[in-house]
């Protein structure tokens, strides 16, 4: 239970998915201009996150890896299929984006429209493509851990999105050089961002 | 004072509109507001919240924070004849430490005021708006934030960094979202790491060759305990106490080591309503509360947890932190609500770093800049609970 929850807060903050690792930056950028509809791209982000890593966890580990179809039969101990894995991963992660623009179209249509082309491109955000490289190379020993991990770097987005969403919002008043308006000074608050979130750096949990 | 009146009154026409300095007027204005009270207020910009003219807002802070400017001129004096071994009281006196101190920490506010005023001006002349005072207090910050022994050049970079990307990019005083002072200190402890922590730089003159005498020791009383000692002390046989704590004769950064000066300060910013009771209650709330937790979980192996709560508050940063950044009218919550949640947070968040992260044995500065990001966002949430309440008042109502 401890270990959960310390790669639940790792996830969060340590090892945040923009501010360590700058992943996702895409969608980050163009739809952090309001909070609403941030914290609905966000929440897709979790929800995305927290069902593509655990479901890919379960193919890696019983499909994919060197040895994992020894559950079939023994005699295929040394299939090794591993060099499927990023196109079986990006196959489950667009698959889940499809469900959840399904999800969204059908429940907050005035959602869906806001995020436009976004919600669908969810499926090439790199944040979600990287959870799931990730849970491969550090190894979580469970389902349970990779799901808690996914689900924690799905929640770390939410926070860096919303939280820049809401910069956004009031940087709106102020008197921004004009070569730096718009895509200019949000790097710039990422970055400063990013500066705060290094506080979390080197804790060992 | 009625001859220089009569003077700038005189030379006025040239920098207004068609005069010969068109171009120098915010210079004019800056220098003309800063001898007269003007007769005209600040209108504009997102911390506007009273009629009074910025000038004076900012050198009320400036006023508080010379209490800590003094005893920290004393303390660097005060350290720097202890390392090398002399007597204070017998071979030197009060007045030799203040001064050795002073002539230490006059350069550090010099560059930063000049570094930090030079591109005000700049960017003032340049985009055509007026001298923006916040630099007033910024500029008194930076050095109290800085180690004694830091070298001017560092100061310099950190200052034009933190007024350039901390603050003009965003248009200037009031539109940015981190606290300027705070931003040259982060910038200088990630980018020369080795300048900004360790043993030595804590006393000034240490670096540049003059010997020390033998088991002194002249790391902080954090940095002690993160190497895991039970007792602080210089190695001399000074142990630091909670008194040493308190009054501030102990290793440090310029103004952050006194509590009791930085209290006096405290008093006066509450007293003129400059900066919010609420935040600087909140963020002592908050660190003395997940101090008091980590005391009660203890440690064996990390001797930060054992550290009574309320001297956590008065160690490092803490204090300062809470009376001078935590409360920048700018980069904090503006809601009232929205300040207890931030001053909280702040608190836990310090306590939480200095303790558990053992790559930095301070976290105030961080605590608080971590917060500054995200208290826009609290603010929405406060006033969107404000808005949703009076609705369903105004439902009920209509019922």
């Amino acid at each position: 239970m401890e270990n959960l929850i310390n790669i639940f807060v790792r996830s969060i903050f340590i090892d945040n998915m923009i501010f360590a690792y700058f992943l996702g930056m895409c969608s980050y950028l163009a739809v952090s201009k309001t909070v609403k509809t941030s914290v609905g791209l966000g929440i897709a982000v979790i929800f995305v996150l927290g069902i593509t890593v655990p479901v890919n966890y379960l193919i890696e580990n019983y499909l994919l890896k060197e040895g994992a179809l020894t559950w079939l039969s023994p005699g295929f101990a040394d299939v090794d299929l591993s060099f499927l894995t990023f196109i079986v991963f990006i196959a489950v992660i667009a698959s889940m984006v499809q469900l959840v623009e399904m999800i969204v179209e059908k429940f907050t249509p005035a959602l869906y429209n806001s995020l436009g082309i976004f919600l669908p491109l969810i499926a090439v955000n790199c944040a979600i493509l990287g959870g799931s490289l990730f849970m491969q190379e550090r190894e979580y020993h469970n389902l349970a851990e990779a799901t808690v991990f996914g689900l924690g770097s799905g929640v770390g987005w939410f926070l860096a999105i919303v939280g820049i969403a809401a910069i956004r919002e009031k940087i709106r008043y102020s008197n921004v050089p004009a070569p730096l308006r718009g895509l200019g000074i949000t790097f710039i608050i990422t970055g400063l961002m990013g500066i705060a979130f290094m506080s979390f750096m080197g804790i060992k949990l | 004072m009625k001859r220089l009146r009569r003077y700038v009154d005189r030379i006025k026409p040239h920098f207004q509109e068609g005069g010969k300095f068109e171009k120098l007027h915010s210079t004019f204005d800056a220098f003309e507001t800063f001898l007269f009270v003007p007769d005209h207020v600040t209108e504009k910009g997102a911390h506007v919240r009273d009629i009074m003219d910025m000038k004076r807002t900012m050198i009320i802070v400036v006023l508080a924070t010379l209490p800590a400017l003094l005893v920290g001129c004393w303390n660097t004096g005060y350290q720097h004849f202890l390392a090398v071994g002399e007597t204070y009281g017998e071979t030197v006196n009060m007045w030799d430490a203040f001064w050795y101190g002073f002539l230490r920490v006059f350069p550090i506010i010099v560059v930063s005021y000049v570094v930090g005023l030079g591109i005000e001006f700049g960017f003032a002349q340049w985009r055509g708006h007026e001298v923006n005072e916040g630099f007033l207090v910024t500029g008194i910050l930076i050095p109290l934030v800085m180690p004694v022994d830091v070298p001017l050049w560092m100061v310099a970079l950190a200052t034009a960094f933190a007024v350039v990307i901390g603050k003009e990019v965003f248009g200037g005083t009031g539109m940015n979202i981190l606290n300027p002072a705070l931003t040259a200190r982060v910038f200088l402890f990630f980018a020369y790491p080795a300048r900004m922590s360790g043993d030595k730089v804590w006393i000034g003159g240490l670096l540049d060759g003059a010997g020390t005498v033998d088991a002194f020791s002249g790391a902080t009383v954090l940095g002690q305990a993160a190497a895991g000692m039970e007792n602080f002390s210089n190695g001399l046989g000074l142990e630091y106490g909670p008194m040493q704590m308190f009054l501030g004769n102990i290793p440090g950064s310029i103004g952050e080591t006194s509590t009791l000066a930085i209290l006096l300060g405290a008093l006066l910013l509450i007293y003129t309503g400059v900066g919010s009771w609420k935040i600087i209650l909140a963020v002592f709330a908050g660190g003395a509360a997940m101090a008091g937790l980590l005391n009660l979980v203890g440690s064996d192996t990390n001797q930060l947890f054992n550290i009574p709560f309320w001297q956590h508050l008065m160690l490092g940063g803490f204090a300062f932190g809470a009376v001078f950044m935590a409360t920048d009218p700018v980069s904090a919550a503006q809601t009232e609500k929205g300040k207890w949640i931030y001053g909280f947070l702040i608190g836990i968040l310090a306590i939480l770093i200095r303790v558990l992260n053992p790559a930095y044995p301070e976290g105030v500065m961080l605590a608080i800049l971590f917060m500054n990001v995200f208290a826009p966002l609290i603010d929405h949430y406060v006033i969107r609970a404000n808005i949703r309440s009076r609705l369903r008042r105004w439902e009920m109502r209509a019922q």
